[in-house]
């Protein structure tokens, strides 16, 4: 079952590649706008070779990899906190409901004033936009203690801090895990939107100074490469997550006894 | 060792107003093992919780050892019902076996021999590696009452421990509570709805009316300390005693009035 799928996906795989090859190729698109897959590639390896695109990757994995750092880290203390002081998070909701649907893109105005073209204007779009991923996450998974869990540890004398952390924590690591990943994907979104649009360092730049140069092929390798990275990053999220929630129910399946 | 004394518990919510536990009065004397019998709904768990301090009675109060409770003392340990959801699927064994004794002053290896000696006493001494959910439900409940053991309590409460285990494995579980009794002299309150588990387990049994809750009757059980399945469940004296508290529940459920104060109809042991 699992070799079929991985023939089915690797045949799937070489089909677009095909298709993006011929269509060009056979005119019905023009090759000015949407260079054939082969010449695509061949950009791919010239940028590959230039220290310069490496180095733009190194400025885009710093941006995404601090902003959702200190996005998670936020994000965990503050639904923490929020659950477990009580009235706090009635109190907070109808804010946390009106920030949360602002767009991170909205604040580009805001960053480019306070920290001009530099990281820390990346940082403040990526911790603004994964920041509510995880809290959400977090808010959601607190409320999942189990009354008789909770009812054990308090039995047994377990004060604030051990009930956090041995029953309250372990609960809501499965919604933690969940909002990270989901935060490394919009962090990933939001690093290359402010590269692009502020232009800070990093690939989202280099794809502004591709399309003003003309450098189509380029372009689109540049592309393919923020693809590569998200599709990376959601994969090693989700082996971290399997690796931590190995008792978890949606990991362990079911366990014949 | 435990006093309770004019329990009172109303549960106030969304309008409506439950009384629970109307008026309970009863005493338990240092290592004894009572059971408390009642029908289903009759506050017996709200009842145990208080005396857990897990839950704040509306009127009357609970004493262990002469001291007021009004919060998880430390010298009791409280079994659950619900053993999947008591203990900690992120936790194996060992370490859930180990979790409450983290907050007594101990070194770790005295740590670990009390749970080593825990989990041997109830049969699970290879299991301590394994995680509760690759254990059967009965293996479970060892667990949970392994946990109790190394905690060391003086005060052991049971609630309705056995309820969701198969009968074979109930049996089981009976007599490893039996017999830790005797071996450790913990005083042990046991609410169970099964009236032969009450009579076969209990040297004393604390029959509750229906809910709004007083103590219906306490009897004294007569068996011999030692007991098994075999035998003492044949016994004329389990059948007679558990004849009357079949009555009593009966009469209970109907909701016919007993003299106001609870008389014992065996005098209490002394």
């Amino acid at each position: 079952m699992r070799g079929t799928n991985a023939v089915l996906g690797v045949a799937g795989l070489a089909g677009f590649l095909a298709l993006a090859e011929a269509v060009p190729r056979l005119g019905l698109v023009d090759e000015e706008y949407l260079p054939p897959a082969g010449r695509i590639a061949a950009a791919l390896g010239d940028e590959a070779a230039d220290p310069a695109f490496w180095t733009a990757l190194g400025d885009t994995l710093t941006g995404w990899a601090l902003g959702l750092a200190i996005a998670s880290c936020a994000g965990i203390v503050a639904g923490v906190v929020l659950s477990v002081v009580p009235y706090l998070r009635q109190a907070t909701a109808s804010t946390i409901e009106f920030l949360r649907p602002i767009p991170s893109v909205a604040l580009i105005p805001l960053a480019v004033l306070l920290y001009g073209s530099e990281l820390r204007s990346v940082l403040l779009l990526v911790v603004y936009a994964s920041f509510w991923q995880v809290l959400i996450q977090v808010l959601y998974g607190v409320q999942d203690v189990d009354p008789v869990a909770e009812e054990t540890a308090r039995s047994y004398g377990l004060g604030t801090w051990a009930r956090i952390r041995y029953v309250l924590w372990p609960t809501a690591l499965p919604y933690v895990m969940t909002g990270v990943r989901l935060a490394a994907a919009v962090a990933l979104i939001l690093a290359v939107t402010a590269e692009l649009v502020i232009g800070a360092p990093g690939l989202g730049q280099r794809i502004g100074v591709a399309q003003t140069s003309q450098a189509v092929p380029e372009l689109y390798a540049l592309i393919v490469v923020t693809g590569l990275l998200g599709l990376v990053i959601n994969v090693g999220a989700r082996a971290v997550e399997r690796r931590a929630l190995a008792w978890h129910q949606s990991v362990r399946g079911e366990v014949a006894v | 060792m435990l006093d309770v004394r004019g329990l009172r518990k109303v549960y106030e919510g969304s309008g409506r107003r439950v009384e629970a536990v109307r008026d309970l009065t009863f005493t338990v004397d240092p290592g004894d093992l009572v059971c408390l019998v009642g029908p289903s709904g009759c506050g017996k768990t709200t009842l145990l919780k208080c005396m857990a301090g897990l839950l704040e009675p509306t009127g009357g109060e609970v004493l262990l050892e002469g001291r007021r409770v009004d919060g998880p003392p430390p010298g009791t340990a409280f079994v659950f019902q619900e053993y999947g959801r008591s203990l900690f699927p992120w936790m194996r064994v060992g370490e859930n076996v180990e979790l409450p004794l983290r907050q007594k002053d101990m070194s770790k290896a005295e740590r670990r021999a009390l749970v080593r000696d825990a989990l041997e006493s109830v049969g699970l001494a290879d299991a301590a590696g394994a995680y509760p959910w690759q254990l059967s439900g009965g293996m479970q409940q060892r667990v949970a009452i392994a946990r109790a053991l190394a905690y060391e309590p003086r005060v052991l409460l049971m609630d309705e421990p056995f309820a969701a285990v198969d009968a074979q494995t109930r049996a089981d579980l009976e007599d490893l509570v039996r017999g830790l009794w005797r071996q450790r002299g913990i005083t042990i309150l046991f609410v169970t709805h099964d009236i032969d588990e009450a009579v076969y387990l209990g040297e004393r049994v604390i029959v509750l009316s229906a809910s709004p809750t007083v103590v219906r009757e306490q009897l004294t059980v007569d068996l011999p300390a030692e007991r098994d399945q075999l035998h003492t469940r044949v016994d004329p004296r389990f059948a007679g005693l558990r004849t009357r508290v079949y009555e009593q529940i009966q009469a209970a459920k109907r909701g016919e009035v007993r003299d106001a104060l609870t008389k014992s109809s065996t005098p209490p042991p002394r």
